[in-house]
């Protein structure tokens, strides 16, 4: 591994020298999990280095062992060559490494100032916060990138955008070196984003290694010098990012060709099964009208913003539109809450999958069965026996592994906690199922995992909607899209008319 | 399904009170006797009562501190009715108690669902209120055994195979909720708003009107117990059950009620009620003072959200363990 480091790392001498921090055959084991084997890491000053891998690749224990949080059981951690430990996050913090994560870790009701210098404020008398210093120093630091923040506003009045740079603000505040950024543009916006590649240029020239954590692959393309590749906690390679091509960084990934991302479908719609018309909101979106057939994916695109999810909600009953007509199987429908959407046949899968997923706490029949217990009882009391028949009709039907279905949910691995999800929703046999960003934050290897699911829903004569922000997605698995642009419909796309430009246009409004 | 029931949580504490009885009975052992067990479960059935509502309330992510006002309110009203009318049937008292008592509750759901105000807050403010509200019906004056009519004190006090109505009422309302709990869509709610209140929303579930039910079961059991109170210790005055709500919620926390919501039996809270009511009861006969009651009871909260915070740790060892075997 180090002699193939050696040589992809384009630098003066050995990179082990070069590297401000530097990670060598770092061993990492769980109670039956081996998290890291071996693994090697240099990160150089003036580099942005990107960490790529899928979901569980070890790519965050190698951020917790990097600012101490988790300690290696072996190989060696060094600090400008030198060996060293990092018994406690605050051991890293004096090594100048710094963690900006996904999601901010600030104080909303704390200033701009205190949140930059919390627990290293400068002092005056008596051991007292000097805030004129500390307000004066802040603003020094902030101007440093290029932020037009006052450093007495309270945090909470700033937007995302600017909170990340407080949060950059602070990690330069304690002199910082290397700078791990995990997923940093996830909550952002383009403009954003853009900013923030700026903000990573002016890091890099004043000489800060970066460890860059990203999942999206222009960025990597557009802001790393350099990758490292993890899969299953091992090492597969690293190098010059202009040595490689994106196909080249998902075959390391992944460990297999990924040419055939998306299924093959035969569309095969048949009858209407949804058709809404006139569908507004006083203030979220107007006139949403559209016919939807069984076995048909219908994609939904637009900006973030444009409304879609906001639709998606009072079409499944958490809001009320103020005008507007569904009907389902040719029959006039009322949708006033989520309820009445399932016992209509309609789910929705939303967004938020980590909050909106399975109770942990209750068994896995008593999951599968939650939105489909108006039919499992009678007058309130459950049918007991037919509420495991059913349970375990639908965990055999997607082949879920557990000792019993009595198991509690937060027993069993990730993916059979996302089995449980899924059987809860066929479960309830519905006929039109709404995908909200079904794929985000998921690594590539279980996306086609999900997109063959998706097309299976379509071939077994389900009506599906699906939400996407990602084009490649719409143009792989849609039969038509709608466009939506600031609450409307633009344009409803099919066959020859489904071209990124044609989507990227109406959706930006050009 | 009983295996279901009695998980570890629960099994353990049945083995802390056994450990509690054999330590009593070794110092004391008239204490075990089948009269003073049945005695010593009566006096902790007004706990059990308003223990169940609770657990309830606090399953659904919510807390009710209102329900010893509740029941003082509850029981100053009944009292007062039953002076102005004491030929009044006791089943029509009974009516009038948890009507109000239902009542009193759904105003606590209200607040919680339709204006999404904390319920720490709701109930702090309904507390006060209650307890204002008895002091201006009653001028402050309090109702004495003297002024309740016979029947009115007799109905808790009757005994039935050994064990005075009071219980059995517990009895039952342990019950009636373990079903309620266990067969119906309505307790399999509770479970799925406090364990995760948007997984919940999505499958259909409306959490605000769940945690509304919460409420008037709890108002409904707080107002069942204010009369039970208030006939069988036969006086009423505003500062009744002052500060019970604490020990309500003490037993539900000792019972293994997460306060975070979504865990928690009947079982469990029938158990934390039944160690919280074998201390009280003990100490005095084993002489130690009173004032180590307090004591006991507060360590006894400690170690108990203790021992279930180490579950919790103990859960998270198991999911790696799990993790590899599936794969």
């Amino acid at each position: 591994m180090l002699k193939k480091s050696d040589s992809a790392i384009p630098s003066e001498g050995s990179t082990v020298q070069t590297a401000i921090l530097a990670l060598d055959g770092i061993t990492k084991t769980f109670p039956g999990v081996k998290a890291l084997s071996e693994v090697s890491l240099h990160l150089i000053p003036g580099k942005v280095t990107a960490l790529i891998g899928e979901n569980g690749a070890g790519k965050s224990t190698v951020v917790k062992i990097l600012t101490g949080i988790y300690q290696p059981d072996g190989g060696a951690i060094l600090v400008d060559g030198q060996p060293t430990t990092f018994p406690a996050p605050q051991a890293a913090a004096d090594n100048g490494v710094t963690a900006i994560h996904q999601e901010t870790v600030l104080f909303d009701e704390l200033s701009v100032a205190e949140n930059i210098f919390l627990g290293h404020a400068p002092r005056g008398a008596f051991g007292l916060i000097d805030r004129k210093t500390m307000n004066q120093k802040a603003g020094e630091i902030l101007d440093g990138v290029g932020a037009k923040i006052e450093p007495d506003h309270k945090l909470k009045d700033l937007g995302i955008a600017n909170k990340h740079l407080v949060a950059i603000a602070r990690a330069l505040s304690i002199d910082a070196r290397v700078v791990i950024m995990d997923e940093p543009t996830a909550a952002l916006s383009h403009k954003e984003i853009e900013e923030l590649y700026e903000l990573v240029e002016s890091l890099k020239a004043q000489g800060k290694a970066i460890l860059f954590i990203s999942h999206k692959f222009d960025e990597i393309f557009r802001i790393a010098d350099n990758y490292t590749v993890f899969r299953d906690g091992q090492l597969i390679g690293d190098g010059a990012i202009a040595d490689v091509t994106e196909a080249d960084l998902v075959k390391m990934m992944v460990g297999r060709d990924v040419s055939q991302i998306f299924p093959q479908r035969t569309p095969n719609p048949g009858d209407d099964i949804l058709k809404v018309a006139g569908y507004s909101h006083p203030t979220e979106f107007e006139d949403i009208g559209f016919t939807l057939r069984t076995g048909e994916i219908l994609g939904f695109y637009g900006l973030v913003g444009a409304g879609r999810s906001e639709f998606m909600q009072a079409l499944f009953g958490m809001t009320r539109p103020s005008a507007g007509t569904v009907e389902i199987d040719g029959a006039s429908v009322q949708i006033k809450s989520p309820a009445d959407a399932v016992d209509h046949g309609i789910v929705y899968v939303p967004e938020d999958r980590g909050k909106q997923g399975a109770i942990l706490d209750l068994p896995i029949f008593q999951n599968v069965t939650l939105p489909s217990l108006g039919r499992l009882s009678k007058n309130g009391f459950l049918k007991l026996a037919e509420e495991f028949k059913l349970a375990r009709e639908y965990t055999e039907r997607l082949d879920l592994r557990a000792a019993s279905l009595d198991t509690h949910v937060g027993n069993l691995s990730g993916g059979n906690q996302q089995k449980v999800v899924i059987a809860k929703w066929l479960a309830t046999q519905p006929k039109v199922i709404i995908l909200d960003e079904p794929t985000k934050g998921v690594d590539i290897g279980s996306k086609a995992a999900v997109h063959e699911f998706m097309a299976e829903l379509a071939a077994q004569g389900l009506a599906v909607i699906m939400v996407s922000s990602e084009i490649p997605e719409i143009l792989g698995m849609s039969d038509r899209v709608i466009v939506m642009r600031e609450g409307r419909m633009v344009a409803e796309l099919s066959d020859k008319d489904l071209q990124p430009e044609t989507l990227v246009r109406h959706a930006a409004g050009i | 399904m009983l295996k279901r029931l009695i998980t570890s949580r629960e099994a353990l504490l049945v083995g802390a009170i056994v450990l509690l009885l054999a330590l009593i009975s070794s110092r004391f052992p008239g204490f075990i006797t089948p009269a003073n067990l049945a005695n010593v479960f009566n006096d902790t059935s007004p706990l059990i009562l308003l223990a169940i509502g609770q657990m309830i309330v606090i399953l659904t992510k919510c807390i009710d501190l209102s329900v010893a006002a509740n029941l003082a309110l509850t029981g100053m009203v009944v009292s007062m009715v039953n002076v102005a009318a004491p030929g009044l049937p006791i089943i029509v008292i009974l009516v009038i108690a948890i009507g109000l008592g239902t009542l009193l509750g759904m105003i606590n759901g209200v607040l919680v669902w339709k204006l999404a105000i904390p319920p720490i807050v709701v109930t702090l403010g309904t507390m006060t209120i209650f307890r204002g509200i008895i002091f201006v019906i009653s001028d402050g004056k309090w109702v004495n055994s003297h002024e309740m009519s016979p029947a009115f004190k007799a109905f808790p006090r009757t005994e039935l195979l050994g064990l005075p109505v009071l219980g059995w009422i517990a009895i039952l309302a342990v019950i009636v909720f373990t079903i309620v709990m266990t067969r119906t869509t309505l307790g399999r709610a509770f479970y799925a708003a406090g364990g995760n209140p948007h997984a919940a929303t999505y499958a259909g579930i409306n959490v605000g009107k769940t945690q509304f039910w919460a409420f008037t079961i709890s108002g409904a059991l707080a107002g069942l117990t204010g009369y039970l109170w208030v006939s069988r210790f036969a006086v009423s005055y505003v500062d009744i059950a002052g500060g019970f709500e604490l020990d309500v919620v003490a037993a539900c926390v000792i019972g293994g009620v997460s306060i975070m919501g979504g865990i928690g039996t009947v079982a469990g809270a029938l158990l934390g009620a039944l160690f919280l009511g074998i201390i009280k009861n003990a100490l005095p006969v084993v002489d130690i003072s009173p004032f180590w009651q307090l004591a006991i009871s507060g360590g006894a909260i400690i170690v108990a959200v203790a021992l279930n915070a180490q579950a919790n740790r103990e859960k998270g060892r198991i999911i790696l363990k799990r993790a590899e075997q599936a794969s």
